[in-house]
Parts: structure tokens; C-alpha cells; sequence
């Protein structure tokens, strides 16, 4: 419970409609996207202005009560859930589109927008802003920065970190900075842009963003293969990258993921192959073609059973349906779905796959995998049930398994979700504890009063870590990625 | 009755394991017309309502004002339905929550008075809803109408009860009700034989639209029967937490049905439509009913999605402009789409231009614009600012809230000298007779 002085503060900030501690709204503010994490605020405020954020910092500063910053609430790490209380900060208030600038080709925007509302505003100007992360129709531009969002175009395009050019935000200490701007060429000092981009709110709070849009693509194509093996599969996609082509999209489904689909959508799939590749390509129409044509011809000399290349929108978006529809396939199968997001560099897919596959059998599990190919970003996915004890222990002993495994072969915990509450055990993993000790000195010195969203990123407990592959081969990858 | 009764039933009757379902991926947001216009409000989303409902029959929050109005504010649109990846039955959620508040629930005197109205009396009995048809056609006819309208009175009932007297049709004569033939003839070698579900509002109020749908049947080659021992659907019922009662009238429409051995049975109200599909679900706790249900339920479809399948004359109407705003339980609980846009594609003249966001419900919402007529109206005005983009001067409907609903939205604007609303088996009748017309 807030004190009665501290609410009554906020409501002097924000006036009453935008306070509120209600029962039903502690409740509703208490979850995101992440299976089996909930604890609830003691209140949830709206603020409608940089000035009104940095007020109710200081009043949280002065009385330490944390801030977590939350969008539409789609994150899959535990990002913001109010681990310990303190309010919940929302942005349905700083909702608007401030600029686009043709002549920068910049937009500026508040941090409530959502994303298809950057997307298709861009679009109008016949521009292109290509991040898309899953949960892009109400994924808000704040929420994709503060976790640095993906999507499928990664691999050509990048991710939202690739897109912003600077940054408004508010410090745990009431000071506002602005930093980078509409600037291809900025090198006045740290990055400070960078270091707020995937942060989670632990440093600071985001209230204006300056993205970059670039030419919208003349033409797009679709193209679905189907190969015996995952190992055929993972060859075309080195083979394609290694004839000099970056397709916009190049995603895959295993063989049981391939199973669930054709389950159930029933769409024709033969569920005896082994692996699904997804390829679109964009761009001026001629390269689009002669890409296409190269892609085709490698899928074939590496064993695909069939190519199919769509003819026009309505086939493209025949042959994507396996694709889109591979996580509601999965997600209808046991009440609760953990979607992963460990990554390896794209020469090792297969083998990490595989690797999933053999620990799912071993703590006998369903998980199965599908994800961005070309990246190496995998969505190791497991159908359970959070009220079963027993079998989420064996589910966390699983992951646990295959985030090691990605780390020993390069990778990383997490590609495109964040750390969170849920990966926050596994960071030194990935960092190494000096590593982790840098980032918490940048936040110790950036929040000393621990009120910015705290309980993310660092966890009370590191998990043990554990060594699944060994090998040097392994240890020379992993030493060559950090 | 005391709240932790209330609790208890929660816990009997609302589906823990379909609340489980719902992973909380958030999805479903920006389907929901109430999160969208509450500008995101979490407790306004089907995802806000499922942790309510979930807070409660976990005993984290009594079952208390905040969860009602909640549950009250949803249209029950179930655009959300299609959006989740989980498949969670969000409908059947709310129907289970809203029928236990109901039967804990002690409603002041009037609207006690009202609902025992409409739902043990009125909706209950076929003539009953003929004997009001009478009262109306009688009150259109005499000065009654002017008198009233003149002296301003629907302004005191609540909400837009004013806009909608204004928006009804007028009462066909009482004669023409009584004489729908059980038994009818395609008006060309037959290709089907079909069962007509005539609706309680649609044979009454919309009576000429059953006129249309009948005529268009029988040009389309189908044997018609209309059972005359069928009741209103029940769907009112169900939404409204009266579960009692919709299951009475479900299964007097199964035994109504069962007798004509028929390859299809055909509504003209996506709302009704979805009641009658809704059947095996209605009837779960009685399995003697199981597979009649099934069988009922499995029959049953939108007159759009059969017309769209067989052979229809040549249609024809002046050069104009069209747009549709589908029934959202014809799309997301009958799951018929796109039907209504192939057959308005083979109207010559007509060319269908669709609106943006036209999954989105129009705040209709079975009564839901009569209780909840705030949020219903922003809705509405949302709406038709999307049908003003289209620059169309015809709104299909196919269901009967939809269409008064569109009517009441195109006199809001003033543009009724501009824009009609039709239902679409009314503008396709028409399209028909005026091709022969043009022909002869």
C-alpha cells in the first residue's frame, strides 16, 4: 500500500482519473505475456507528459517506491511485472505520432504508439519501418525499446535497436536527458541511446523516441520448402547466405511443430518432412526475381522435397500460414505455452535443434522449435501445464539444459524476448560474473536508490551454472562471440 | 444472497481449466472495441476480464460491483475469440459468469419488471411477440405515433431509445404474418430442402426481410419448410444469464426441426444464428440432448454462406457504392466470412468497397446499445467515421441489431438523405426483381 501522503501527492501530479488503486486495477496491472510470474502494484498511474513523469519520479524517489514501466503488457520475460509493488506507469496518455520528417526520414513518437500505428504510418509516406515483432498490433514503441524487440526481418533489416536514433528519457533522479537525434553521425560521448535500448526500465524511463524509417521495398516474394531433414534444411540456409543473398525472411519449422500445424489448421502439409523453410525477399523487382530463383535453385540441390514459389498476395499468404500459425497450433495443446528465445549463430541450427529435441525426450517434455533460421533466433517452445510442480521442474531443468547448450555453441539466452524477472538466474551465464558486475555498477550508478523496475535484469539468486557439450571447438565459439 | 455464495457458484459453474487457457499473450487487445475505446484500459480487455474472472474463483477478489460492471461493459462481440492463439472460449466464459452474478442478483423493482418482460414473457412465445406486432402496427397508425414522437417522451427513456423508436421499420400489416405457408416450393427445379428458422424480431419487426429471404430461397432452387411449433433461438436469454430459459427454447426448436428432414437450417440474424450453433454448448450438462443438438447445430447456417454456394438470376441495381458491416457472431461464432462480399460482387452496378476495421463490432451488441448506451454510441461513432471514409450510400447488415444499429448511426450523422441500411437479403431481392424489371 502506498501511504496516504504519497497518493495523494500523485493524484496532485496527475489529477485523479489518471491515479488509481483500485482493487480491480491492481489486478489487472499485475501479469504480462510470462507464464507464471504475477505480483500486484499498489497503484497505476498514466502521466501525459515528460514533465508529469519526471514529478512522479522525484515524489518516488523521495519516498523509494519503485516505478515499473509498462506498454500493452505482451513481454515474455517477466519485464513488467511489478515484482516488488510500487507503481505501474503507463503511457496510454502519450500515445501520439509528434513528427515525421520527410527530410530526415525520421519519425518521432511518444512511447504509448503502438507499433502497427508506426508501421502503417510510415507506410503511408511510402516509407518503411521494419521491425515487427509478434505482438507488433499492440506492442507499444516504449515496450519495444525497452526490451529491444525482433521479428522476422531481423536477419536483413535488423532490430529495433537499428532504428532509433535518439532518445528522450527520465533519470531515477528526476533529470531529464535527451540524447543522439536525427543524426546518422553522433559520437559526442558514451552511447547512451544504446545502453537505454533493451534496458527494461531499470535505468530510466523512455518518454520520447526518434526512429529511423528507410524506402519502402518496390516488390516482395514468398517461397516454402520442405526438406527431408532439419540438417538439410540448415544447409540450404548456410548455402543461401553463403551465395551473398540476405533474404528478408527466412524462418523454419521442425518436424513436430510441422505436426501441430497440420493438426490443427489441416492445410496439407506432409507431415513426414522434417523441416519447413519460410523465404520471402524484397526489393527492386529484378533482384527480388533472380534471389528467388538462386534460393530455389540451392533448396533443390540440397534435398528439398518441394519448392513452392507463390504467384501472387493470396498464395504468399497461403504459403506464410504455416509460419503464423505455428504458435497458436502449439498454445492449444496444454494450458500454458513457454515460448523461448535462445540463439545460436545460424552454422549451428541444426545442432542446437537437435539438441532440443534430445533434451526434450530426456526430461520427458513437449517442446518443439520454430523460429527466424536466418538469425539463428529459435523459439524453443513447451506445452505444459503451470499448476503441474513436477512437470515445470522438469520443464525449467530442460531450458536450463538448452540455454547452457546455446552458450557453449556461441549463442545466447535470450535473442529477442530480454531478461526480465524469468531469465535474470541465467545472466552470468551468459556475461560471466564480471560482466554482470559492469551492468550493475552502471545501474547502481544510474538508480542508487534501486526504484527503477527493480528485480529485472539482476537476479536475488544466479542459477548454478551447468555444462552440457564441452569440447573445445565450443569453447574457442564461445570466447569468439563475447 | 451473500457474496461468498456468489464465490462458491463461481467456482462450481465458471470453467477454471478455460481460464487457465489463457496465456495472457495480450493478443486478443486490439480486437476489443472497450479496451480500444477506454484508450487501454486492461480491465476493459477480454484478457483484464478473464484475470478478473480468475482473481475471483480463486477467491483473490470477492465477487463485488467492480467485476459486474466489468462484465457488463463487454459487448460479448467475441472479436477476441478469433485473435487468441490459445483458443479460449472467452463466450462461454462470460456466459457462465454473467448467468451466476445473475442468479445472485437481486434487481431493483423496475428492472426486475423488465426483464421478466422480456425474457418470461415476451421472448418466450411466438404469439406474444405477434400479439405486440398488432399493438405496434396499431400504434404507427394512429395519431398515437405523431403524438408521442411530438411530445419529446423517448427523450426520458434512457440512452438512444429516442433515435431508435425513430429507426424501426414500420409494421407490416398483421395479416402478412399469419401467412407463411409451412410448407413451400423452389421456384425452380429444386437443388436443396431447407429449413427456415424465422427468428421472433425478424418475422415481426423485419417481417419483410423473411419475405426477401424466402423469395430469394425459392429463386435460388430450394424447398422451403418454416416450422410452425419453432420459438425465438434463446440467444437473448443466454447473454443475459438466463440460461434456464434459453435451454427450454433450444430444445423446442430441436424437436421443432428435427420432424422436416432437411439439408440445411437457414437463418437471416448472424445473432440467432450463432444461438442456434451455440446448441451443443447451451445443452453440455445434458447429455440425452447431446447428439440432437449436435446434429441441429450442424445444419444450421447463415442464409449468406448458402445463397453464396448455389445458382441465383441475374441481379442488377443502379451504379453505387457499398459497404458491409459484417455480424460479429455471424464471423466469430458461426464463423461464416466473406459470404456476404462474394454475393454483393455478383450484383451487377454494385461495387463493394470495404470500411477499415469492419471486424469490429458496431455496438449493437444484441441490447447492449439499450444498457449500455455511453460506450455503445462511441462505438457507433468510431464506426461510422470508417463508413464516411468509404464514401458508400449503402451499409449491408446481416443482422437485425446491426442494421437499426447502422440506422441509428447514419441518423446521427444527418445523412439519412444520403445513406441507406439495408439488410443484405433485402438489397438482393431487390436486385433481383429490378434485373427482371430491366429485362421485360
Amino acid at each position: 500500500m502506498l501511504e496516504a501522503k504519497v497518493k495523494k501527492k500523485l493524484i496532485a501530479i496527475v489529477g485523479k482519473s489518471r491515479f488509481s488503486d483500485t482493487e480491480e486495477q491492481r489486478i489487472v496491472y499485475s501479469y504480462d505475456g510470462t507464464p507464471g510470474f504475477q505480483a500486484e502494484p499498489d497503484a497505476v498511474i498514466r502521466p501525459a507528459s515528460t514533465s508529469e513523469v519526471q514529478q512522479i519520479v522525484r515524489l518516488c524517489a523521495e519516498h523509494k517506491v519503485p516505478i515499473v514501466p509498462r506498454g500493452s503488457g505482451t513481454n515474455l520475460c517477466a519485464g513488467t511485472t511489478p515484482t516488488h509493488g510500487g507503481v505501474v506507469m503507463l503511457f496510454t496518455e502519450m500515445n501520439r505520432i509528434l513528427e515525421v520528417d520527410m527530410d530526415n526520414l525520421t519519425m518521432t513518437v511518444q512511447p504509448g504508439v503502438t507499433t502497427l500505428e508506426i508501421v502503417n504510418r510510415a507506410e503511408s509516406e511510402g516509407l518503411f519501418y521494419p521491425p515487427d515483432p509478434s505482438s507488433m498490433k499492440i506492442s507499444t514503441i516504449g515496450g519495444n525499446i525497452n526490451e529491444n524487440s525482433g521479428g522476422l526481418r531481423g536477419l536483413k533489416y535488423g532490430v529495433t535497436k537499428d532504428y532509433i536514433m535518439g532518445l528522450e528519457f527520465v533519470l531515477a533522479n528526476g533529470e531529464v536527458i535527451r540524447t543522439g537525434g536525427k543524426l546518422a553521425k553522433d559520437v559526442a560521448g558514451y552511447d547512451l541511446t544504446k545502453l537505454m535500448i533493451g534496458a527494461e526500465g531499470t535505468l530510466g524511463i523512455i518518454t520520447e523516441a526518434t526512429l529511423k524509417l528507410v524506402p519502402k521495398p518496390e516488390k516482395k516474394e514468398t517461397m516454402l520448402a520442405l526438406f527431408p531433414d532439419m540438417e538439410s534444411s540448415a544447409k540450404a540456409v548456410s548455402s543461401i547466405i553463403a551465395s551473398k543473398i540476405i533474404p528478408a525472411t527466412l524462418e523454419f519449422l521442425d518436424q513436430p511443430t510441422l505436426e501441430a500445424v497440420e493438426a490443427f489448421s489441416q492445410i496439407g502439409l506432409p507431415t513426414s518432412a522434417g523441416a519447413v523453410l519460410l523465404m520471402e525477399q524484397d526489393g527492386e523487382s529484378h533482384v527480388v526475381y533472380e534471389h528467388m530463383e538462386q534460393m530455389k535453385k540451392i533448396c533443390e540441390k540440397e534435398g528439398a522435397i518441394s519448392v513452392e514459389k507463390a504467384r501472387n498476395e493470396s498464395e504468399a499468404l497461403a504459403l506464410t500460414e504455416a509460419r503464423r500459425s505455428a504458435l497458436t497450433a502449439l498454445a492449444r495443446r496444454r494450458p500454458t505455452t513457454m515460448l523461448e528465445d535462445a540463439t545460436v549463430p545460424r552454422s549451428r541450427l541444426a545442432e542446437m535443434v537437435r539438441f532440443i529435441e534430445s533434451t526434450a525426450k530426456k526430461y520427458n517434455v513437449e517442446i518443439c522449435t520454430f523460429g527466424h533460421a536466418g538469425d539463428g533466433n529459435l523459439h524453443p517452445t513447451c506445452m505444459t501445464d503451470v499448476r503441474d510442480e513436477e512437470e515445470m521442474h522438469r520443464v525449467e531443468e530442460a531450458f536450463a539444459e538448452i540455454f547452457a547448450r546455446a552458450i557453449e555453441l556461441g549463442g545466447t539466452i535470450t535473442g529477442e524476448h530480454g531478461v526480465g524477472e524469468m531469465k535474470s538466474p541465467y545472466l552470468a551465464w551468459k556475461l560471466g560474473d564480471a560482466g554482470v558486475e559492469a551492468m550493475k555498477a552502471i545501474k547502481t550508478a544510474l538508480d542508487p536508490q534501486n526504484i527503477m523496475n527493480p528485480g529485472k535484469m539482476f537476479a536475488k539468486e544466479a542459477r548454478k551454472r551447468i555444462t552440457v557439450g564441452g569440447g573445445s571447438s565450443e569453447q574457442v565459439q564461445r570466447t569468439g562471440s563475447v | 444472497m451473500s457474496k461468498s455464495n456468489v464465490q462458491e457458484a463461481f467456482k462450481e459453474r465458471v470453467d477454471y481449466e478455460e481460464l487457465m487457457n489463457c496465456t495472457r499473450c495480450g493478443f486478443c487487445l486490439p480486437s476489443c472495441p472497450t479496451y480500444i475505446q477506454t484508450g487501454g484500459n486492461e480491465a476493459s480487455s477480454p484478457r483484464g476480464r478473464i484475470a478478473l474472472m480468475r482473481s475471483v474463483v480463486e477467491g483473490r477478489k470477492k465477487p463485488d460491483a467492480e467485476v459486474e460492471a466489468q462484465l457488463n461493459e463487454c459487448l460479448g462481440c467475441r472479436a477476441c475469440e478469433p485473435a487468441c492463439p490459445s483458443g479460449v472460449n472467452y463466450g462461454h466464459l462470460l456466459e457462465q459468469a454473467r448467468t451466476v452474478i445473475n442468479e445472485h442478483k437481486s434487481y431493483s423493482l423496475p428492472v426486475k419488471v423488465l426483464r421478466k418482460a422480456t425474457f418470461d414473457w415476451l421472448f418466450m412465445s411466438h404469439d406474444r411477440m405477434q400479439k405486440l406486432h398488432r399493438l405496434r402496427y396499431m400504434y404507427e397508425r394512429t395519431p398515437m405515433q405523431n403524438v408521442m414522437r411530438k411530445s419529446g417522451i423517448f427523450k426520458l427513456f434512457p440512452g438512444e431509445t429516442a433515435t431508435m423508436e425513430r429507426v424501426v421499420p414500420p409494421a407490416v400489416p398483421p395479416s402478412e404474418l399469419n401467412e407463411v405457408p409451412e410448407v413451400e416450393s423452389a421456384a425452380k427445379p429444386a437443388v436443396k430442402k431447407v429449413a427456415f428458422f424465422r427468428g421472433c424480431l425478424m418475422s415481426t419487426m423485419f417481417a419483410e426481410t423473411n419475405e426477401s429471404t424466402r423469395f430469394l430461397l425459392k429463386q435460388a432452387g430450394c424447398d422451403i419448410v418454416t416450422p410452425k411449433t419453432q420459438e425465438c433461438c434463446g440467444a437473448l436469454h443466454a447473454h443475459g444469464g438466463e440460461t434456464d430459459k434459453a435451454k427450454m427454447l433450444a430444445k423446442k426448436n430441436i424437436e421443432a426441426f428435427e420432424q422436416a428432414e432437411v439439408d440445411a437450417i437457414v437463418s437471416n440474424a448472424g445473432g440467432c444464428g450463432a444461438g442456434l450453433k451455440e446448441y451443443p454448448f447451451l445443452l453440455r450438462d445434458e447429455p440425452e440432448w447431446a447428439d440432437r443438438a449436435k446434429q441441429f447445430s450442424e445444419k444450421s447456417m447463415d442464409i449468406s454462406t448458402l445463397l453464396a454456394s448455389l445458382a441465383l438470376p441475374p441481379m442488377k441495381l443502379d451504379a453505387q457504392l457499398v459497404t458491409y458491416q459484417p455480424s460479429c457472431h455471424l464471423s466469430n461464432v458461426m464463423k461464416e466470412r466473406g459470404n456476404v462480399e462474394a454475393l454483393l460482387g455478383r450484383i451487377e452496378g454494385v461495387q463493394y468497397v470495404a470500411m477499415r476495421e469492419k471486424d469490429q463490432c458496431c455496438g449493437s451488441a444484441g441490447i447492449y446499445n439499450l444498457v449500455q448506451p455511453k460506450m455503445a454510441m462511441k462505438i457507433l461513432d468510431k464506426k461510422m467515421s470508417d463508413v464516411k471514409d468509404t464514401k458508400a450510400s449503402c451499409i449491408v447488415t446481416s443482422n437485425p441489431g446491426c442494421l437499426l444499429q447502422m440506422k441509428a448511426g447514419v441518423e446521427r450523422e444527418n445523412l439519412s438523405s444520403e445513406v441507406q441500411a439495408v439488410h443484405i437479403v433485402d438489397l438482393l431481392a431487390q436486385a433481383v426483381k429490378n434485373a427482371e424489371t430491366v429485362e421485360v
